[in-house]
């Protein structure tokens, strides 16, 4: 259309076989020019801000970090638009795959990498271009806390995190400059429990099939995780010996859903949860007295009034993490948007946000920056209170000289056993895990 | 033999219309890829027995079915018994059309909020530490809470018949109000007592009304999962559940290949169903 009238006059043939190319490169390089020049500058020019105000991004992701506070914040801050989907973990992967061009971003967690980077549906994205790439907490990039921590089993995270190439949808093994998501949220997992009603102290995974609690144990019936914490129990109660948890050989799959469907049969499990919600009213209900539990689950159990103790475990965490992916089909705007919107979500708002609901954000230094020195020890620094502690909706959680279950954030993320994962044996697995809920 | 006028051909176009676009050319799909492969969350569009070869070679599948079954029956059993009390009270009872309305009106009530907060709000009520459990402790019937009650068959079949019975009394109603009251006058004048008269006039007379309610309730208990997954506490079997496993994991051709096995035994059951009883009676 523009190409027509810049080439008034001259027959119509020349026209559409030659006058286009010409005009198309000129439009590429002036827009090249402005992506560049406000992922440089930072602060958008005008006329950059204005574009950004038409865009749309549309997002899909887990209920965790879909919340309508980023969107309306992104909104204020950059002048974008988020129209965000949550959905349960298996409707993502489904979403992710199955219709890559209803959305824009993909916030997936890295298990669901593991299967939706293969089939193309995402571009790499150009780690030049995220400001704080190298700001970002090792374990996405090494997969060590610290230099000296070990790498815990399973699909841990830096394993996923890069591709060898642009166009490549390949894992890399070691880092390049292309990454398949951009981390931004994370957390070590355990089993929750009601102190009240369980009166004593809980220590070991084991206790999930402790006869003690018979029909009232709960476990999370999303196969990817709830074959960890079926793992973390078999192991620690001496039933499996693994190699490696986080990538079973079908023999240990056997027996780790025998054992599983042994405790059910006897009535260990009251029910089986799939999503949030679910594991909320089971615990706050009574229904339930221990099961595997996620950290803001406990949070709001508590808000209800319901003590509910996140207990720390002597074998270590589960830990899960996730990240923004960019669907292949963004290009132009729209990408220049979603780098924008990537590097604005890593700047310390959201890490703030994020950290002020128990899980941890992947920039940490532009998190504190954003959070009150009392909040920061209380979450992060495993102090006491120093003041009563609120959520980032405004109610109150915990009161003055409240310790975080589990202690600071070394001590958990540092004491993690393995990740969520996808097996190679991952199809078998999913078949044996639907055989014990069907048992 | 005189074949139908051509317009009654473009009569019933419209309806062939949509009946293929909607519903054949959607099960058509369904059958073709239940035939497919798949690998990684791509289907691979050929043509193997794989799926039907793993759906009848897993004990699972036998057990689900099994379950499923049980669970249907149970609640037809159920529906049937209270589907009949009660459209039998209204037809014969309830002598003005105005007090039919009203408690017609009144057997709707399940059905003014949504599904899903129906069976939620079963929770409270039957839990551990709900209402039921607490009366019965507090009277002393009982010294532990009664764990049946929720997330069990139990509590699965309770909520079917609670939803479904609805399905049961229409149709039965309709049907008991086409009998003719002369021949219940008759067998009472005859010296039959009520009870030979339900047996003898009523219960075959109303039989194409129970057809059509057993057509519904067994149709929709067999495809539930919804139902299942939340009263049974996630920890019950059943096809529907099964099925949404699969497509839940991506297994689309496997999710197929089960559809289309649920969708022939479905059919067989209803066609038992209709050759028992000549529904077009009703009709």
């Amino acid at each position: 259309m523009t190409d027509e009238r810049r080439t008034p006059g001259g027959d119509d043939t020349k026209l559409t076989s030659r006058a286009p190319r010409v005009t198309r490169r000129a439009w590429l390089a002036g827009a090249a020019g402005a992506a560049f020049s406000a992922s440089t500058l930072g602060r958008a020019p005008v006329v950059w801000a204005q574009r950004i105000k038409d865009v749309t991004l549309r997002q899909v992701g887990t209920g965790v970090s879909n919340i309508n506070e980023i969107a309306q914040k992104v909104k204020e801050d950059l002048g974008l638009t988020l129209a965000m989907t949550a959905l349960d973990s298996d409707a993502v992967v489904q979403r992710t795959v199955t219709q890559p061009r209803s959305y824009d971003i993909a916030d997936i967690e890295y298990w669901m990498a593991k299967k939706v980077v293969p089939t193309g549906v995402l571009q790499p994205l150009d780690t030049s271009k995220i400001k704080l790439f190298d700001k970002m907490v090792p374990v996405f990039i090494t997969g060590k806390l610290t230099p000296s921590s070990p790498v815990a089993q399973g699909t841990a995270p830096h394993t996923v995190e890069f591709v060898d190439g642009a166009d490549s949808a390949r894992f890399a093994k070691a880092p390049t400059r292309w990454a398949t998501m951009i981390p931004t949220i994370y957390n070590a997992d355990t089993l929750g429990i009601r102190p009240d009603l369980v009166k004593r102290k809980i220590e070991s995974w084991t206790e999930l099939l402790n006869p003690e609690f018979k029909g009232k144990a709960s476990i999370l019936n999303i196969p990817s995780i709830g074959i960890m914490d079926a793992a973390m129990v078999c192991e620690a109660a001496g039933r499996v010996k693994y190699v490696d948890k986080g990538n079973m050989t079908r023999e240990e799959i056997d027996k780790t859903i025998a054992t599983m469907i042994e405790a059910k049969k006897a009535g260990q499990f009251r029910a089986f949860w799939k999503t949030f919600d679910e594991s909320v009213n089971l615990m706050a209900s009574g229904e339930v007295v221990i099961q595997s539990m996620w950290s803001p689950a406990v949070t709001a159990v508590r808000a209800k009034g319901i003590p509910c103790f996140y207990a720390p475990l002597k074998e270590g965490y589960r830990a899960w993490a996730g990240g923004l992916g960019v669907a292949k089909h963004l290009t132009g705007l729209q990408r220049d948007a979603a780098y924008e919107y990537i590097n604005w979500y890593l700047s310390g708002w959201v890490g703030a946000f994020l950290n002020r609901q128990g899980y941890y954000s992947a920039v940490l230094d532009t998190a504190r920056q954003k959070m009150d020195p009392a909040e920061w020890d209380y979450w992060m620094e495993g102090k006491p209170a120093a003041k009563d502690i609120v959520d980032p909706f405004g109610k109150k959680i915990e009161a003055k000289g409240a310790v975080r279950d589990g202690g600071s954030f070394s001590e958990r993320m540092g004491r993690v056993s393995c990740w969520n994962s996808v097996m190679d044996e991952d199809r078998y697995m999913v078949g044996k895990w639907n055989e014990f809920i069907a048992a | 033999m005189i074949g139908p006028r051509p317009a009654a051909y473009w009569q019933v176009a419209p309806l062939v219309a949509v009946l293929a676009g909607f519903v054949v050319f959607p099960l058509g799909a369904i059958v073709v890829a239940s035939f497919w492969d798949y690998e990684n969350y791509r289907l691979v569009p050929t043509f193997v027995l794989r799926n039907y070869a793993e759906l009848f070679a897993s004990h699972v599948t036998y057990v689900t079915y099994l379950h499923t079954i049980l669970l249907a029956a149970l609640a037809w059993a159920c529906t049937l018994l209270l589907g009949f009390t009660v459209a039998y009270f209204l037809a014969f009872h309830v002598r003005t059309t105005i007090w039919r309305t009203v408690l017609f009106l009144l057997c709707t009530i399940p059905f003014w909020t949504s599904n899903i907060i129906r069976m939620i709000a079963w929770i409270p009520f039957l839990g551990r530490h709900g209402i039921v459990n607490s009366v019965l402790l507090a009277t002393g019937l009982i010294g532990q809470p009664l764990e049946f009650l929720l997330f069990s068959d139990f509590a699965v079949v309770l909520a079917f018949v609670h939803l479904y019975t609805l399905f049961m009394v229409v149709p039965i109603f309709n049907s008991m109000m086409r009998i003719d009251r002369s021949l219940i006058e008759a067998a009472a004048d005859g010296g039959a007592t009520p009870w030979r008269v339900v047996r003898e006039i009523v219960v075959p007379l109303s039989k194409p009304g129970m057809a059509i309610g057993s057509v519904f309730v067994v149709s929709l208990v067999m495809g539930d999962f919804v139902t299942v997954r939340l009263m049974g506490g996630g920890k019950s079997a059943a096809v529907g559940l099964m099925l949404a496993n699969s497509l839940s994991l991506l297994q689309y051709p496997q999710a197929a290949a089960g559809a289309v096995v649920l969708l022939v035994v479905v059919l067989g059951i209803v066609g038992t169903i209709l050759t028992m009883v000549d529904v077009r009676k009703e009709l």
